[in-house]
């Protein structure tokens, strides 16, 4: 150091060069209530000027008690409660949660039945698609993506609503099968729409796929490894973009789908980019096989002629004293599902949805446990970010989709 | 149902296993010794290729039949194996009062599944982190056990200081 009265000298000794700037980590708390957090989500960030040090993901703000309240009704009356937890695609659940209950029963359900629980479900996973891929954008600065994404995503919507009377919470279908078919005309409305948004789909992925700012911000960042992922059970498109060719409905075919012609895109870094293309290009397989479907649909009953599980029709509730009885028994105490146990996944947007049931036979369920693909992806989530910067914690928190609904249960 | 697993879990490690049966859908069970889970994660994971973590969970087995409560919970892991496209289905029944060795270090997905059934069942693993995940710290009990109540209100809690944000009290974040 220069004594007072000297010359200053701007040349910095040796010594001063090489000294340890004195630095400590900061903490930034985000989130549970941060619009780049789509779903009450906190995170405790510890920072090393940019790079994230540490990360601590805090859930269950928006937990409702869902397996708690499932125990207490009757097995169709879990039916909305399931609406609940991945809202942005609920016929998922729904057919998800009906499958495994008919997996335990050992019910099959009529094959139209079947086919319009595989459109019903592409449907919704098309939607969840795009709100995934147009929300990404959003949080990079485009906008326009997004507005093209909720166009189409409204367009699914609104044929949803014909089938089902609610925009969100279906809660269609029943033990069985349906609780009604589709409308008049339905499918034909569907194939039209389909038009248009694979048009809006086209829009979204030209703004997006070959965009210089987009591909910078989410090639090589959010990377998780083959072997992480699978330890920390990454299901669907978190998994399969690692180079994980794992998809239920072909590992253990339900419904129609091993009758349907799809292929199972998978990706290869691991990073945001293969997340997002992926789902790019399973948007283009669910058109196909929604296509398939409609064509190959056949006519009949959409639901089990069996009065112990299907609602008899009104003139029989009305005319006749077997039908008044079925009524009475099938309202007041339940679908009989025989005591036992089992479980039972279908592939729903975000990775494998499972359903474990456990059933003692007194008409209400003895236990639900929900396999939410969100839970075990989120768990991975402070591996993805720790040692990269904070700013591609953003992307990477939308390309995992987190459902708050779902997660939290 | 290819029950491969279950048989080459009983060849190597014969005691481990108490209980084998199949459930309603055909598929296959194993009920675990305790003390005998993380030796079987490893064997499955490492030399049998279950390396895909399904998913945790635990049930009460408080209100079933009479010969089936004791013990009183069941913890159940569900783990996948992608190339041989078979499922794993393992139990490991305890009472209130013992612990379940952790699988932790072996499944890194199994940190927020044994912090579940810790929440929610008050079943604690030796070794794991002994933290709830979806309820808040200042909970009482645990809500998923049958005879917890339905009706009721809990005291609410006082705002948490900022300074606790990350390492607790004092020291606002900054490494020593």
């Amino acid at each position: 150091m220069a004594a007072a009265g000297d010359e200053y000298d701007p040349t910095p000794s040796e010594d001063e060069l090489e000294s340890h700037l004195q630095t400590r980590n900061m903490v930034v708390n985000l989130g549970p209530s941060h619009p780049a957090t789509h779903g009450t989500v906190r995170l405790k960030i510890e920072l090393d000027g940019e790079t994230i040090v540490k990360m601590d993901t805090e859930i269950g703000f928006l937990h409702r008690g869902f397996q708690k309240s499932c125990e207490n009704v009757t097995w169709t009356q879990v039916l909305p409660y399931t609406d609940r937890l991945d809202y942005v695609a609920s016929l998922q659940n729904n057919f998800g949660y009906l499958a495994a209950v008919e997996n335990l029963m050992g019910v099959v359900i009529p094959e139209r039945a079947q086919y319009i629980r595989v459109i019903g479900s592409e449907l919704h996973r098309i939607a969840s698609h795009l709100t995934t891929a147009g929300a990404l954008s959003l949080e990079l600065g485009g906008f326009g993506a997004f507005l093209y994404a909720i166009e189409a995503r409204e367009l699914i919507i609104d044929r949803v609503t014909e089938l089902s009377g609610a925009r969100l919470t279906t809660s269609y279908g029943r033990i069985g099968g349906l609780n009604r078919d589709v409308p008049e005309g339905w499918t034909d409305k569907v194939l039209k729409s389909l038009i248009k948004i694979e048009e809006l789909a086209g829009e979204v992925e030209g703004l997006m796929t070959r965009n210089r700012i987009f591909t910078d911000r989410t090639r090589g960042t959010g990377i998780i490894t083959k072997e992480d992922a699978l330890d920390f059970g990454f299901t669907g498109p978190c998994l399969r973009a690692c180079g994980v060719s794992y998809d239920v409905r072909k590992a253990k075919p339900y419904w129609v789908y091993d009758k349907l012609d799809f292929e199972v895109p998978v990706g290869v870094n691991g990073d945001n980019y293969d997340r997002y293309y992926l789902r790019v290009l399973e948007i283009a397989q669910s058109m196909k096989m929604i296509r398939q479907a409609i064509a190959q649909m056949p006519q009949g009953p959409v639901m089990v002629d069996d009065w112990r599980i299907a609602l008899p029709p009104k003139e029989n509730v009305y005319n006749s004293i077997e039908g008044v009885i079925a009524h009475f028994k099938l309202v007041m105490e339940g679908v009989p599902v025989p005591p036992g146990e089992a479980y039972h996944a279908t592939e729903s947007p975000n990775g494998e949805l499972g359903w474990y049931l456990r059933s003692d036979g007194s008409g209400r369920p003895y236990k639900i446990h929900v396999r939410a693909p969100g839970f075990q992806i989120l768990s991975g989530l402070g591996r993805m970010c720790e040692g990269r910067m904070l700013a591609d914690l953003i992307p990477t928190f939308d390309t995992i989709n987190m459902i708050g609904g779902e997660v939290e249960q | 149902m290819s029950t491969f697993a279950l048989d080459q879990i009983q060849a190597q490690i014969p005691q481990a296993i108490v209980e084998r049966y199949t459930d309603r859908a055909g598929d296959a069970w194993a009920v675990i010794a305790r003390e005998h889970i993380v030796e079987v994660a490893k064997l499955v994971k490492d030399r049998l290729g279950f390396r895909l973590f399904i998913s945790m969970d635990a049930v009460d087995r408080l209100h079933l039949e009479p010969h089936e409560q004791d013990p009183r919970f069941e913890v159940l892991y569900f783990l996948r194996n992608i190339e041989r496209n078979e499922q794993l289905r393992l139990k490991v029944r305890v009472n209130e009062d013992q612990q379940i060795p952790s699988i932790m270090k072996v499944y890194q997905g199994a940190e927020w599944g044994e912090r579940f059934v810790w929440d929610f069942y008050g079943v604690t693993f030796d070794g794991g982190l002994k933290r709830r995940v979806l309820m808040y710290e200042e909970f009482v009990g645990h809500p998923l056990r049958k005879d917890y109540p339905l009706r009721g209100r809990q005291n609410l809690i006082p705002e948490r200081p900022i300074k606790d944000i990350f390492r607790g009290p004092g020291t606002n974040g900054v490494q020593d």
